[in-house]
C-alpha cells in the first residue's frame, strides 16, 4: 500500500503539499512514483517563477514516460529542489522528503483547503485503481 | 501529474504465463492487444542492468509462429522476403523482412530452417494476423502448406551473459555447441523445445520454444535453477526492460524504426536484401532504390545536453525540421540519452550535429555510430 502522510494535503493529480506558513512545499506522492517507476529526470522552474493553480510547472520522466506535474496551489517559486539534476531516483526514494520538488510562496493561502485530506487522497486513489 | 492508468480490458490476449506475470508483481498493460508485464517490481533500470551483466528472463510468448512445410518452402519464402533463405543450413536462423511492392517493411522476422521443406516464420505480435493474411495471398500454388501455429507455442527468452550456465542445467543439449543464429531441437526440463541462440538484447542468450501449456513449467524452472531473488541471479524482465535493451543494441522495433512507409535502404537494412538472390516482393524498387540513392536515412544520436528525446519528437538541423525520432529513452547501461531518428541522406553522416525538439525546447544530440552498446565477446 502506498505511503499517505496524515499532514500533507493533495491534489487529485497526485501532488503533495506541506504548508509551513505561506510557504508550500510540493512533489508527488508515493503513489504517483510508484505508477510511474524509475525516475531519471525532473524538469523543475527557476525560482521567481509564478504559477497559477492547476498549472503544469515541470515533467518528470520515468525509463518510459514523461509526466507533467501541475501546482496544486498558486503562487511565486522561492526556492527548487537542485539535488533532483544529480539525483532524480530520490523522488522514488524518498517522495515527501529528499523526493521534493519545489517551494512556492502561496498567493492564496486558503487554496489549501480545497485540496484532498490523507484520508480521502487514499480514496481517490483506491477508487482510480478500480 | 496525470497517471495513465492501464485498465485491463476484457478483450486483451494473454500469454500462457499472464497469471504467474500477476503473482510476480508484473504491472501489466496493453501492448498490440495483449495484456503483458511492461516492468516488474525491480523496476526497468534493476532489470535492464541485471541482463546485461547477469540474465533476465522474458516472456515473448505473444510472439507469432507461422510454419511452412513442403518442397517449395524455400522459394516461396525467398521470394515474399528479403534476405537470402537458401543460404540457410539445417538448425539455422536467419533475421529477415516480409517487404512490399515498394520495398517497405510488411513486418521483420526470424526465418528457421528445420529442413529443406519445413521453415518456421517467427513474427512479431501486433502484426501476427496482418503478416498470416500477407503470406496466405502471395501463396500462388507452390508445393507447400502453411500453418498459423502461434497459439500452440509459448516463447522464452533467458538474456545474459548467465543464460548459458542457467539453461545448460536443465537441457541434456551442448549449449555452447549451438553457434550464433543457430538452433536445435531437444527437451528443456523434460519438455520437447526448439533452443535458439538468438535474442533482442545485444546479449548472449537463448530463446527457447515450447508447447504453450508447458510454459508455466519453464518458466518457473528458469527463475529456480538461475537464483531468482538473489542479487545475481536471473530477473524476469517486462517490455520495457526490452526496449531500452534492444535500443541500446541498435536494432529495431517494427512500427518505430521500420514500417510500410520506411524501405529497408533507409533503414539501414541493406544487409538483409539479398537483390542477387533472385526476385523478390520489392526487389526492383529496392534495386532502383540503391542506383539512385535513398533520400533519408535512418541514424543513431545521443543527446549532448540535460533532456531526454522520445519517440515522434523533431529532428531539427540549422531552422528546419527534418525528421522524427523512432525511439528515444534512457539508456540505463550506457547512461546516456540515445535514440533512433530519421534525417536527410546527405545529413547523416556520423557526428553530425541536430536538435531534438523536446516539447519545445531544442536540446542537442549528436549523430553517432550503431550499436550504441556492443558486448565485449
Amino acid at each position: 500500500m502506498a505511503n499517505v502522510p496524515e499532514d500533507l494535503h493533495y491534489s487529485k493529480d497526485h501532488e503533495w503539499v506541506r504548508v509551513d506558513g505561506d510557504i508550500a512545499t510540493i512533489g508527488i506522492t508515493d503513489y504517483a512514483q510508484d505508477s510511474l517507476g524509475d525516475v531519471v529526470y525532473v524538469e523543475v522552474p527557476k525560482p521567481g517563477d509564478e504559477f497559477a493553480t492547476n498549472e503544469s510547472f515541470g515533467s518528470v520522466e520515468s525509463v518510459k514516460a514523461v509526466s507533467e506535474v501541475f501546482t496544486p496551489v498558486s503562487g511565486a517559486v522561492v526556492e527548487i529542489n537542485e539535488s533532483l539534476a544529480d539525483e532524480p531516483e530520490s523522488v522514488n526514494s524518498d517522495p515527501y522528503g529528499k523526493g521534493w520538488m519545489i517551494r512556492v510562496k502561496m498567493s492564496n493561502p486558503g487554496e489549501v483547503d480545497s485540496l484532498l485530506t490523507a484520508a480521502e487522497y487514499e480514496d481517490f486513489t483506491k477508487a482510480e485503481k478500480e | 501529474m496525470v497517471i495513465k492508468l492501464t485498465a485491463t480490458a476484457p478483450q486483451l490476449k494473454e500469454t500462457p504465463l499472464n497469471r504467474l506475470h500477476r503473482d510476480l508483481g508484473g504491472r501489466m498493460v496493453d501492448f498490440g492487444g495483449w495484456d503483458m508485464p511492461v516492468q516488474y517490481p525491480a523496476g526497468t533500470i534493476e532489470e535492464h542492468l541485471r541482463t546485461r551483466n547477469h540474465s533476465g528472463l522474458f516472456d515473448v510468448s505473444h510472439m507469432g509462429e507461422i510454419e511452412v512445410r513442403g518442397a517449395d518452402a524455400i522459394p516461396f519464402v525467398n521470394r515474399i522476403t528479403s534476405n537470402d533463405v537458401s543460404k540457410l543450413i539445417d538448425g539455422q536462423a536467419q533475421y529477415s523482412a516480409l517487404t512490399t511492392p515498394l520495398g517497405t517493411v510488411v513486418d521483420d522476422l526470424l526465418v528457421y530452417r528445420f529442413s529443406q521443406d519445413h521453415l518456421l516464420l517467427v513474427v512479431n505480435a501486433g502484426t501476427t494476423e496482418k503478416d498470416w493474411d500477407w503470406i496466405k495471398s502471395h501463396h500462388a500454388g507452390e508445393n507447400l502448406q502453411l500453418k498459423n501455429v502461434s497459439a500452440e507455442y509459448c516463447q522464452i527468452a533467458l538474456q545474459g551473459p548467465d543464460a548459458i550456465s542457467i539453461l545448460q542445467q536443465l537441457t541434456e543439449l551442448k549449449l555452447a555447441d549451438i553457434k550464433y543464429y543457430h538452433f536445435t531441437t531437444g527437451t528443456v526440463d523434460g519438455v520437447p523445445s526448439i533452443v535458439s541462440r538468438t535474442g533482442y538484447t545485444g546479449e548472449d542468450g537463448f530463446e527457447v520454444y515450447a508447447a504453450a501449456d508447458k510454459a508455466e513449467q519453464l518458466w518457473t524452472k528458469m527463475l529456480e535453477v538461475g537464483k531468482a531473488g538473489t542479487d545475481t541471479g536471473v530477473l524476469p524482465c517486462g517490455l520495457a526492460a526490452r526496449n531500452t535493451l534492444r535500443l541500446e543494441a541498435g536494432m529495431s522495433l517494427y512500427g518505430h524504426e521500420i514500417d510500410e512507409t520506411t524501405t529497408l535502404l533507409e533503414a539501414n537494412l541493406g544487409w538483409i536484401c539479398k537483390l542477387d538472390k533472385g526476385d523478390f516482393i520489392g526487389r526492383d524498387r529496392l534495386a532502383q532504390q540503391k542506383e539512385s540513392g535513398i533520400q533519408r536515412r535512418l541514424v543513431g544520436f545521443e543527446v549532448t545536453e540535460r533532456g531526454i528525446a522520445r519517440d515522434d519528437q523533431e529532428v531539427v538541423i540549422g531552422d528546419e525540421r527534418v525528421g522524427k525520432v523512432t525511439s528515444g529513452s534512457p539508456a540505463p547501461f550506457l547512461k546516456k540519452n540515445i535514440g533512433f531518428a530519421y534525417v536527410p541522406a546527405e545529413q547523416a553522416a556520423v557526428g553530425g550535429e541536430i536538435k531534438i525538439d523536446v516539447r519545445g525546447r531544442l536540446v542537442g544530440a549528436q549523430i553517432v555510430k550503431t550499436p550504441f552498446y556492443k558486448r565485449a565477446r
